[in-house]
């Protein structure tokens, strides 16, 4: 049995409709179609840029729910909370550093952020040779956060720091560390790789027609990913 | 695509704030340092936090500059971050008074 719209409903809906022009006056596929493709543009920016945003507003949500679930455990556990301040540091020429490699990390993490704001600048001026040195740049420091977190990952499983379990106190410590940390050093990791690509494509000219903002597209990831680190660097590493 | 929906601000504003992301780092970093503890720790690490992520969004990430449609696409969707991070230590601190070792004789 077919459902058909009745009579009343069906002049009902023609006198709601004067305005023939609109993509409602569309029935069906059609109008879906019209609908979705109709002339109603929100947002003044570049497609790139405003799916850029979207999708580090979803990335938000993923670390708020790591960072979040960290709050969850280190509140209800009722073990000893190891000092991260102890746990980082280091001995530098037989000076005891608390937490050193972590501040490194930090400060060079945010200098990437700065050749990377200064690269956008010089895209934008069209100033092609300026722009793939800061980005190389940019992804050289990236790719050293990524080489020194390595290096505090190993020191970390060589002290036998593990998901399960560590010698410091909570075993919680671990899992929400590896967890955390990893998943930002991967996306430290994917914005290198996004980096070289993207430098490798200005320096060839690939976007002298199309425009500079894919440098601020990449820009705005590079950003997301430091900003990241201040709230990680602040909950799992100072508190 | 046009080059004037860019965002092309003077370099020397992010030096500025480059130099200024670098002072609030290192004072939460000595607030580790000089083992301030307590309230005042806490309150510090939030402050330093949140003005470091403050200039990030608002200058490097062009925020500032972008339209009022655009900002509450990014902001308005946090405040369900901000109900999840108050029932989750709810949760914390109840689940932390029900644990066995507090019942054991």
């Amino acid at each position: 049995m077919h459902w058909q719209p009745c009579a009343d409903f069906e002049s009902n809906t023609m006198t709601i409709q004067t305005d023939k022009n609109s993509s409602y006056a569309e029935p069906g596929i059609g109008g879906m179609v019209a609908d979705w493709s109709a002339d109603k543009q929100n947002f003044d920016l570049p497609w790139g840029k405003l799916m850029m945003w979207i999708f580090l507003l979803s990335d938000t949500f993923i670390f708020s729910i790591f960072l979040t679930g960290y709050m969850n455990v280190r509140l209800s556990q009722t073990d000893n909370w190891p000092n991260a301040s102890e746990v980082f540091a280091l001995e530098i020429a037989g000076v005891h550093l608390p937490l050193i490699l972590i501040a490194i990390m930090t400060f060079v993490l945010i200098t990437s952020s700065g050749t990377m704001a200064m690269a956008v600048n010089y895209a934008y001026s069209r100033d092609k040779r300026k722009t793939v040195i800061l980005m190389a740049l940019t992804a050289l420091l990236g790719a050293s956060f990524v080489g020194m977190q390595v290096f505090e990952w190993s020191k970390l499983i060589s002290e036998g720091v593990r998901p399960w379990g560590n010698p410091f106190g909570a075993a919680q410590f671990g899992s929400t560390f590896f967890m955390i940390t990893g998943f930002h050093g991967l996306h430290v990791s994917a914005g290198v790789i996004y980096l070289a690509v993207i430098a490798r494509r200005v320096g060839r000219g690939y976007y002298e027609d199309k425009g500079y903002a894919i440098v601020e597209i990449t820009g705005l990831y590079w950003h997301f990913v430091d900003l990241v680190w201040v709230f990680i660097f602040a909950f799992f590493y100072l508190w | 695509m046009s080059e004037t929906a860019g965002q092309q601000h003077p370099i020397g504003i992010y030096l500025k704030i480059w130099a200024l992301l670098f002072v609030l780092s290192l004072f939460s970093y000595l607030v580790d340092f000089f083992h301030v503890q307590g309230y005042l720790r806490w309150s510090l690490i939030l402050i330093f936090m949140f003005l470091k992520a403050g200039f990030i969004v608002a200058i490097f990430m062009h925020v500032a500059w972008e339209r009022l449609s655009l900002k509450y696409v990014l902001f308005v969707p946090l405040s369900a971050i901000v109900v999840l991070i108050a029932l989750m230590a709810i949760e914390g601190d109840y689940t932390f008074l029900t644990r066995e070792i507090f019942f054991d004789p």
